[in-house]
């Protein structure tokens, strides 16, 4: 049995799919006789599919920085032009017959290997530019591999190193039945999109990739955390009947679906969902969600070479607005950098990309992009109710320069004579320690605060949340965490706001019941996740939770108020 | 048909590195001939890069140029000039 980080519940048993990524653990495929000239073609179209996207790349960064920067991808070009390494991955190819991304990228080797034996430091900095080539070749020849497992008819579990997030929405099919990953935390990316396609995720396993080989069956549990590789008859059997419970349980708790979300006593809560695709919708309305707390819109943005025009985002925000009228529906926008890249925004890679040039910082320096987000987001209100939400403001300048530029747009519209909401409320994500404890000064120009707890706890507790060697101190419960939360939902008390959670925190039943008693307005969790949390408000009346709550807050531990909660949670919820 | 040799020190400050390397790559298949470049025992397609990296030639070092094919004369004449000039000014410390 493997042990890994529990990223998506839910227990999944199927036959392993390995997929080559990343950083590369690649099969030695056998390639047999009659299929050889469809692997060299295979090569060649990823050699010239990986020419157009350097040639496209260059092209922007000579319009938009120096040519000399533009020239380094000239021999990037040359390497995948030349005819000797060309020639000899496919007479490797012929002679060996594995496939050919282990050809190419054993022949690469060997030339990296010989250079850096070299004694030139100038030239041994240029394996860094073969290696970014081949790179690029291999997420080509790789991509085809995504294909042929959408075109498999027989449900898997996919087992990767590494997902990026575009592969996990690439991979979103109905064969797909689980995703085992040997790096990633609980709240990386990946685990969190699994979470919300609802399909089990074991993640940060280490060397699931080497342990596992395709067509093993495998019994994911992402509840626990853990994969069974060929499993005797027995647990077999006591895991199809576990899968057969969790099942009832799930449809029992989807019968709370159109009841309202209200404490025994009757205070209202606003439980909403989080998505990123409009395809989730019926998801979302099949789990008795009131609205969509946030929208995640970097998916615009993945899975190409060039960037979205307006009509693209305007089709999805009117979608999922005129979807879910009368129902609010928060679009976040753009919030790329940190673990979310693309090429064609060029933003660099830095050593810090958590504490970098992402998000709103990204898109204050490039109000271009940024309106074009706006302008769609302010067409779409006309159809249903939309807000507004900024992510990783750190203090007021931030704020306002974005309220600047929405406000710009806005009279651009009234000048086109474009009908828009004008009342459309604006919010701001505090995820942020410095906003967090200056939220009195950023409510004065905000309808709404949305907790972003990922990034709040990682900020506060100075912790890489996919590190999984300091995982353990990635704690939610953290007094400074719940100090910074209790201060923003007071705050926005105090100035006649509301405070909403959209972080992976409100998703947890027990956490769930700390943020109640705090006082949190609104809870934003995966779709799947709100019959369990409405569950959980239904159970409990609004005077004990505050209770429980000031008795928590005078524990000292992280630890000890999570266990604290835990237990709580078992006397006052009944499943 | 034409074969032409021509012994060559490289004057380029940098020697015959990524940069000046990928010039002298575009440059060579401009023509129809096969290049090549010799380095003591070593010797290299002239219209690969990964040839002419793997040579690692530093300036002052000694090669041999070889062109063979019907415009062997005009690659050399072009090539080597390339070799004997600064192909390209100083450039160091940037990617």
């Amino acid at each position: 049995m493997l042990k890994g980080i529990a990223a998506a519940p839910g227990i999944s048993i199927a036959k392993a799919f390995l997929l080559d990524s990343e950083e590369f653990v690649i099969q030695q495929r056998h390639i047999p006789e009659p299929e050889l000239a469809e692997e060299i073609a295979r090569f060649e179209e990823a050699l010239i599919k990986t020419r157009s996207e350097i040639l496209n790349i260059q092209k922007k960064i000579t319009e938009e920085m120096e040519v000399e920067h533009a020239e380094i991808f000239n021999a990037h070009l040359l390497v995948l032009e030349d005819r000797m390494l060309i020639e000899e991955v496919i007479e490797h190819l012929k002679k060996e017959k594995v496939s050919v991304e282990y050809i190419f990228m054993e022949v690469l080797k060997k030339y990296m290997d010989i250079f850096s034996k070299i004694d030139d430091e100038y030239l041994r900095e240029r394996i860094i530019d073969i290696g970014d080539v081949g790179k690029r070749v291999l997420k080509n020849l790789l991509g085809k591999q995504l294909e042929t497992i959408k075109t498999q008819e027989e449900p898997v579990i996919v087992v990767a190193y590494n997902l990026s997030p575009s592969d996990t929405v690439t991979l979103h099919r109905k064969n797909i039945t689980g995703f085992i990953t040997d790096v990633g935390g609980r709240t990386s990316h990946t685990a969190i999109i699994a979470r919300s396609l609802r399909i089990p995720a074991v993640v940060g396993l280490e060397n699931a990739t080497k342990k596992i080989k395709n067509s093993d069956l495998l019994i994911l549990d992402g509840t626990e955390g853990t994969v069974i590789i060929n499993p005797d008859k027995q647990t077999l059997k006591k895991y199809i009947e576990q899968q057969k419970k969790q099942e009832e349980f799930r449809k029992r708790l989807l019968k709370l679906k159109n009841l309202p979300c209200e404490t025994l006593d009757g205070h209202r809560i606003e439980l909403s969902a989080n998505i990123e695709f409009p395809e989730e919708i019926p998801a979302v309305l099949q789990h008795g969600s009131e609205g969509i707390g946030l929208y995640r819109t970097e998916y615009f943005y993945m899975n190409r070479t060039d960037l979205p025009d307006e009509e693209e985002h305007f089709k999805s925000y009117k979608y999922v607005a005129q979807k879910m009228s009368p129902n609010p529906v928060i679009i976040r926008t753009l919030d790329l950098g940190g673990d979310k890249f693309v090429s064609q925004l060029n933003i660099p890679r830095e050593m810090n990309p958590f504490l970098g040039w992402r998000a709103i910082r990204f898109c204050l320096a490039r109000p271009e992009v940024f309106k074009v987000q706006l302008r769609a987001i302010l067409r779409a209100s006309h159809f249903g109710k939309l807000k507004i939400m900024y992510p990783m403001i750190s203090g007021i300048e931030e704020l306002k320069k974005a309220n600047t530029i929405l406000k710009e747009v806005k009279q651009e519209l009234e000048r086109k004579k474009i009908d828009f909401d004008e009342d459309i409320e604006v919010g701001a994500m505090i995820e942020i320690p410095s906003a967090a404890l200056t939220c009195d000064i950023l409510a004065k120009e905000v309808d709404f605060f949305s907790i972003g707890t990922n990034d709040l706890i990682q900020y506060s507790l100075a912790v890489d949340r996919a590190n999984e060697k300091i995982a353990y101190l990635y704690e939610p419960a953290h007094p400074a965490v719940l100090r910074l939360i209790k201060n923003i939902i007071e705050v926005a008390h105090d100035n006649g706001i509301w405070a909403g959670m959209c972080g992976e925190m409100a998703g947890e039943p027990h956490f769930a019941l700390l943020l109640l008693g705090l006082g949190l307005d609104e809870f934003s969790v995966s779709p799947i996740v709100v019959p369990a949390i409405k569950n959980v408000i239904r159970s409990v009346k609004l005077e004990d939770v505050r209770e429980f709550v000031r008795e928590a807050l005078k524990l000292t531990s992280g630890k000890q108020i999570e266990e604290f909660t835990k237990k709580f949670l078992k006397e006052v919820v009944s499943y | 048909m034409t074969l032409i040799k021509k012994n060559i020190t490289i004057k380029n400050k940098l020697g015959l590195h990524a940069r000046p390397a990928a010039i002298f790559v575009q440059t060579a298949n401009k023509f129809e001939s096969e290049i090549s470049i010799k380095k003591g025992n070593q010797e290299v397609n002239g219209k690969s890069i990964m040839g002419i990296m793997m040579l690692a030639a530093k300036k002052d070092s000694k090669i041999q140029l070889v062109a063979d094919g019907q415009d062997a004369e005009d690659a050399i004449e072009e090539l080597s000039s390339l070799l004997l000039s600064d192909i390209e000014p100083e450039q160091k410390g940037k990617r």
